[in-house]
């Protein structure tokens, strides 16, 4: 796991950046979940050889990158990041889908190749989804528009209310974590019974904060349900971003545009 | 003005576990007076201190609040009126911006939009942090937070604000803007406090709690310069009054009479 | 044992986010009657100190590798089933919007194979049966572990089940559960063992957190039940809505290889809900010597059937451009590449200097 310290930055970098002043940040986040969904669900509907058709794909993470005004290496090094992973799971295909599916020259690729390369590209692109529309969204208007689309408010609320209290568990939890290994000498203090202890001890610290913020919900009148007070504007921009947008993954699903692109490329320079 | 008084009739508070947090405490504050309670730790101050907004009930004795007694019905009203700042602004600014932590209290209370919308740009306004609106409380110095905790509970326009602690942990700039801000406060004022600097400015009335119970209750000033009262609370004069370091002389303890 | 986005289809994956879709919902409506209105920010913290916490590890004896708490049957042993499947739930959407751990499409499945069994099979089946009340050290420990191995073996077989049933990946069956179940006996004993540490110790310190969760048990009927009758409907229900659509698609989808593998039979009147239903049934099928089905296999229209620099592969350029694979497709797609690269490059430039 990412070292504590890390991923805190990392969390209030994206948080950052969810704040910036692009008319893509101004557009209602009810519309910008349900393009990255209809988007996720175009690109994961593929069948599994799919791969020169996921590549038009790309324009959907490359414009929101551009016009979210968002740090180009940030993301890729995010995504790249995670690529091992993704190639874990991926390398097994190889082993097991030996037939050859294709030819180039003399040179045979089997199906499993495919299938893996396939797997890769469809990770990166629904992972640059994901990230990317936290980056032009941020993470309380993601829970907020979730919240408007039908999902439940108890459940909305715990999204935000974790995501709140991320910052301050995570950095009581990198203190005790950084005075135990200080306090440890060749490893030896790193077991489970010094983590039990320090686990335990950060367990009834946030039971005893809840009651605090309990106490401070109910100083200021909380008697159990949230009011929902958030103007927001689903008008005709909206209503152009999604509908474009998922217009233009419906076409790229249905029609493998690289290869019609390559159709034309190779038919006219033979 | 009866309706702003905050009383303790012979309060004791046992907690479930059996510790005695308050044995006997009886007390009257008036409208506008600006009152610190002292004591070392543990002496029961901010178990005192949760009885005045009804989260803790009396094991036995009465609280009240402008008359009032709490029931189900007046908590309610007595929680919009008597405002309170916790130690920890953390605890207290659990939404995802300032505005929403601002404006949690006014929607609870059933405001319109615009209403509070209007409430919430003056209690930021009033502490200095208008212009950390849109901040997640995570990017706040512990002194802006700290405001804005006090932003949450003025934005229900309370006639009593109730402080556990208001300095502590502040750096001096921060501290001192703290304390401007509460100058400026014409409600009544109760604080609790190790920072007896701050409650020889602010409050002209002490009472210092000892073991769960009232040991002294008079002015400030004379409060302090019992050194014999202090040391058996296990406290100590401010340090303003202590005298000089260098050429010790004892300079500001005649002017700081109260 | 976060499943991937890559290896599932969207037919599973469906399903499993409908499932736990509706579980939410369910737990959601049980948290908010429940008149202990704390549950709100101890849920949250809750979620957020298991967040940390995930991030502290420790090391495991004997083997020199570091391993750290999953939680999920903590939870539930401090907040109930219902408050802890929603604190699970909200941890892995954090986990898979920020790291990217598993992806939105395997959520379902992750939340689902991650906080079901703990908290609604692990918990009170096991674990409330073998630490009854009041338990002491030992019997804590012990319910722990069988819980934490239950809960996990469970989570184990389901992704195995959702991974082999999606045929995306070309792993058999077989080979898959002798990969997973294993590995995972072992993270549940750990799990077990650390869960149950940490429970002793707040057990020592503070035991009326614990008698609080087990007292506050809203459980009136059978709650496994009816998540499991409505997992059905929503199998059901996503089944049908997916083949439906799947029906009117002239190419793309997962059945449509079985149309290159020569089974037309596909079309026609088995292309609609009983078609999706039989092969769904086939692929879900598990005996012993089940292996899974390679569609290159199953003709000899295999390696010729793919067009490409061959003379005859004009013919069957038809099947080839179906795989995306052949020649035009493959310079297609790095023409498309650069083209949406450099728009991107145009634009950012374009969006800095504006």
């Amino acid at each position: 796991m990412a070292s504590i310290e890390g991923t805190i930055l990392d969390f209030k970098r994206l948080d950052q950046l969810a704040r910036g002043g692009t008319s893509l940040h101004r557009i209602d986040a009810r519309a910008k979940v349900l393009v990255a969904l209809v988007f996720i669900l175009s690109v994961v509907s593929f069948d599994r050889y799919a791969l020169t058709a996921l590549f038009p794909f790309f324009l959907y993470p490359v414009v929101i990158l551009a016009l979210g005004n968002l740090p180009a290496d940030y993301f890729v090094k995010k995504v790249v990041l995670f690529l091992p992973f993704a190639l874990a799971v991926g390398m097994l295909n190889p082993l097991f889908d030996r037939e050859v599916v294709v030819r180039v020259g003399s040179f045979g690729v089997t199906g499993g190749w495919v299938s893996c390369a396939s797997i890769l590209v469809r990770a990166i692109l629904t992972v640059s989804a994901a990230l990317l529309l936290v980056g032009v969204t941020g993470f309380p208007e993601i829970c907020r528009a979730l919240e408007r689309l039908g999902v439940p408010q108890t459940f909305a609320v715990q999204l935000l209310f974790l995501y709140r209290y991320i910052f301050v568990l995570t950095e009581e939890g990198a203190r005790s974590s950084r005075a135990r290994e200080l306090r440890s000498f060749g490893g030896k203090g790193l077991g489970i019974k010094s983590y039990g202890s320090l686990v335990g001890h950060l367990l009834l610290r946030t039971w005893m904060r809840a009651d605090r913020i309990h106490m401070a919900m109910l100083a200021r009148g909380f008697t159990g349900a949230f009011h929902a007070r958030h103007p927001s504007r689903f008008g005709g921009k909206e209503t152009l971003f999604l509908l474009g947008w998922s217009t233009l993954f419906l076409v790229l699903r249905l029609r493998n545009v690289s290869q019609l692109l390559g159709s034309l490329v190779t038919g006219t320079f033979p | 003005m009866s309706h702003h008084l905050v009383e303790a009739v012979h309060l004791r508070h046992v907690y479930p576990d059996g510790t005695v947090a308050l044995r006997d405490v009886s007390f009257r504050i008036t409208h506008g007076e600006s009152v610190a309670v002292i004591g070392a730790n543990g002496a029961g101050k901010s178990t005192l201190l949760l009885h005045l907004n009804g989260y803790l009930t009396p094991t036995s004795g009465v609280v009240r609040v402008g008359d009032q007694s709490f029931t189900k019905k007046t908590l309610p009203e007595i929680r919009r009126r008597v405002g309170m700042v916790f130690q920890d602004p953390d605890d207290q600014l659990f939404m995802p911006t300032v505005y929403e932590d601002v404006a949690f209290g006014p929607v609870n209370l059933g405001l319109s939009t615009a209403e509070v919308e209007a409430r919430v740009r003056e209690a930021l306004e009033r502490v200095g942090a208008a212009h950390l609106r849109d901040r997640p409380p995570y990017r706040l110095s512990g002194g802006e937070k700290k405001r804005v905790a006090i932003a949450t509970v003025l934005s229900m326009a309370p006639d009593i604000l109730v402080m556990d602690e208001p300095t502590n942990g502040l750096d001096p700039f921060a501290r001192r803007r703290i304390i401007e801000l509460l100058k400026d406060f014409h409600h009544t004022r109760i604080f609790t406090s190790h920072d007896l600097d701050m409650v020889l400015e602010l409050c002209e009335r002490t009472i210092v709690l000892h073991e769960g119970e009232v040991r002294a209750d008079g002015p400030t000033g004379e409060i302090f310069r019992n050194e014999g009262l202090l040391a058996e609370c296990s406290l100590e004069k401010p340090l303003s009054m202590q005298g000089c370091p260098v050429c010790g002389s004892s300079g500001k303890q005649e002017a700081e009479g109260g | 044992m976060h499943m991937a986005d890559a290896l599932l289809s969207p037919a599973v994956g469906g399903t499993l986010w409908a499932a736990s879709s509706g579980t939410i919902a369910y737990c959601s409506a049980k948290v908010r009657k429940d008149i202990d209105d704390r549950k709100v920010p101890l849920m949250g913290v809750l979620g957020a100190f298991l967040f940390a916490a995930q991030m502290i590890n420790f090391s495991i004896p004997g083997t020199g590798s570091s391993g750290h708490l999953g939680g999920g049957l903590l939870l539930t042993i401090l907040l109930g089933p219902h408050a802890a499947f929603l604190t699970i739930a909200s941890v892995l959407v954090v986990q898979a919007l920020f790291f990217a751990d598993g992806g939105l499409l395997a959520l379902g499945c992750n939340i689902f194979n991650l906080g079901l069994f703990p908290a609604f099979v692990a918990y009170p089946y096991i674990y409330k049966k073998i630490a009854g009340e009041r338990p002491g050290q030992a019997r804590i420990t012990v319910a722990a572990i069988a819980a934490a191995v239950a809960g996990l073996a469970m989570g184990a077989f389901a992704v195995v089940l959702e991974t082999v049933s999606s045929g995306i990946t070309s792993l058999p069956f077989s080979t898959f559960v002798v990969l997973m179940l294993p590995i995972h006996l072992a993270i549940g004993i750990v799990e077990g063992v650390v869960t149950a540490a940490v429970v002793t110790f707040v057990y020592k310190a503070r035991p009326e957190i614990l008698q609080g969760a087990i007292e506050a048990r809203p459980v009136a009927g059978h709650p496994l039940r009816n998540v499991l009758l409505a997992f059905l409907a929503a199998a059901l229900l996503t089944g049908g809505v997916v083949s439906w659509f799947a029906s009117g698609d002239p190419d793309g989808l997962e059945w449509s290889i079985a149309k290159v593998t020569g089974k037309d039979e596909l079309k026609g009147p088995e292309h609609g809900i009983h078609g999706v239903l039989a092969a769904l049934q086939e692929k879900i099928a598990f005996l012993p010597d089940y292996s899974f089905r390679k569609p290159a296999e199953t003709k000899s229209e295999g390696p010729g059937a793919e067009g490409g620099a061959k003379p005859e592969g004009d013919a069957r350029k038809g099947e080839g451009s179906k795989l995306g694979t052949s020649v035009s497709g493959i310079v297609g797609g790095l023409i498309t590449l650069v083209i949406v690269f450099l728009a991107g490059f145009l634009l950012k430039r374009r969006s800095q200097t504006a």
